[in-house]
């Protein structure tokens, strides 16, 4: 059983599973929201849903970046390319999602100059290198990416690198978590809160769930481990009737965050008055825009973007899928017209989407047929 | 797209942006700015995106480790850190 000695302390998970299964009231439904799209992976990569109770839900949350970008971004970014000859930038994960004239890469494979980096850094040394062009890096990410794109954009401006910008798709991952606790058709009963986010922003910022909506946040590492740890601390609160915040993670993520991340933050970004989710509409203060100080460098400030609004093809059921309305294998499309070869919607693009980790994993050995031989 | 990589700082470069840090034995250069104080040789720390981002004990890299061969993500890592380009002008020097 090689798979079970790749876990640590299979003995502790078989308990952790004991103990929720001990905690969980079998006359309740439990609805346990994982905010981040890396515990997506991870619960659906380890099955952890098999170790849970019938009554025990895990419903998948807005913390998978290009999940939640509107299209319309896709193909505003990309028209840099046509209406000022720039070299398109971004991560690897943006790659692949569907604009309405096609993903980057297939932009690319059509001859567009569009280069996949694996640091914004990266595309900062583009634009050094080819000082007669004009070099674009979409940004897109958390608090977790978000730091990074500030600090290249201080580099950018103290070097005085003129050819670079920055078209930013920031977005803040707590007006998410509150659109979706006062949306109508709120039932989630606690979260697990994200882990590498919570490195930079800290524990703070959740706590108006707990006081202000009487909601459990358990911040929570990726491993089978962790995660099932977290839902027992879960069940303990709810049981008790408490709610607060917990680190179950402080082995990484500091209650006060990262400081100096913060810090460059505040002194490159401001909160937009309002940026569009997919799926979630558009959401007040939750998305990060360049100060003005920042202009020469902030490709909304420099040139005329077409302000692209893109609606999803209507099939799509990405919306329901993001706010935990429908499974992703309910989806009319999945697994049929939308695949990870041929993605319509960005939730089946990125591993922490939850309908490509849903088709990837869901029939693979899981780690309850593992700790149980 | 929150991947994040454990490694041990080597050594700082002398503008102080920058480290060399070890990850599984393979040496890359990460950029140290969003730590305070800056990482000193032998510091274990997460990288993301070409950053380190955080501290984190030996114990902890090894399972952060272990964790992206579990999640299948062990080679993407690697990927990721023979990708990162923008250190290649402060090696090179000149250019």
């Amino acid at each position: 059983m090689k798979f079970v000695d790749e876990f640590r302390d299979p003995r502790l998970i078989r308990q952790a599973a004991d103990e929720i299964v001990r905690l969980a009231d079998p006359s309740r439904h439990y609805r346990i929201m994982e905010v981040c799209g890396g515990h997506t992976h991870a619960i659906y990569r380890f099955a952890l849903a098999d170790l849970l109770p019938p009554n025990l839900e895990l419903v998948h949350g807005p913390g998978c970046p290009v999940c939640v970008l509107p299209m319309g971004r896709i193909d505003e970014g990309l028209s840099l390319v046509e209406s000022h000859g720039a070299i398109f930038t971004t991560f690897g994960d943006v790659m692949r999602v569907p604009g309405r004239h096609g993903s980057p890469l297939e932009r690319q494979a059509r001859g567009a100059d569009v280069r996949m980096v694996y640091s914004p850094l990266d595309a900062l040394k583009i634009a050094r290198d080819h000082p007669d062009r004009h070099v674009v890096f979409f940004a897109i990410g958390f608090e977790t990416t978000a730091p990074s794109t500030a600090l290249t954009l201080k580099r950018a401006r103290d070097l005085g690198v003129a050819n670079f910008s920055v078209f930013s798709n920031h977005v803040t991952i707590v007006p998410a978590i509150r659109a979706i606790l006062d949306s109508p058709d709120m039932r989630l009963d606690a979260f697990i809160g994200p882990g590498h986010v919570s490195t930079v922003i800290g524990a703070r910022p959740y706590a108006f769930i707990a006081r202000d909506y009487r909601r459990p946040v358990v911040i929570a590492g990726f491993e089978p481990l962790d995660l099932l740890q977290s839902i027992v601390m879960i069940l303990r609160q709810l049981r008790d009737r408490r709610a607060e915040v917990e680190n179950q993670y402080a082995r990484v993520v500091p209650w006060e965050g990262n400081l100096p991340a913060l810090r460059v933050l505040a002194s490159v970004f401001e909160l937009r008055p309002y940026f569009e989710w997919r799926g979630l509409g558009f959401i007040s203060q939750s998305a990060l825009k360049l100060r003005p100080e920042y202009a020469a460098w902030d490709a909304e400030a420099r040139f005329a973007m077409p302000g692209v609004q893109v609606t999803d093809p209507k099939a799509a059921q990405c919306g329901e899928v993001l706010k935990g309305v429908l499974k992703p294998h309910q989806c009319k499309l999945f697994g049929r017209e939308c695949t990870p070869e041929r993605p319509i919607g960005a939730l089946m693009v990125s591993s922490e989407g939850a309908c490509a980790a849903y088709i990837n994993y869901v029939h693979r050995r899981t780690v309850a047929d593992a700790i149980e031989t | 797209m929150c991947l994040a990589i454990p490694g041990q700082i080597v050594e700082l470069a002398s503008d102080g942006h920058l480290a060399i840090v070890d990850v599984s034995k393979v040496r890359r250069t990460i950029n140290v700015d969003l730590l305070e104080p800056p990482p000193v040789p032998g510091e274990w720390v997460l990288i993301h995106v070409g950053f380190a981002m955080s501290r984190i004990s030996g114990d902890q890299a090894a399972e952060q480790l272990r964790l992206l061969a579990m999640l299948g993500e062990d080679a993407q890592a690697m990927a990721e850190l023979d990708g990162y380009r923008f250190a290649d002008r402060v090696e090179g020097g000149s250019s």
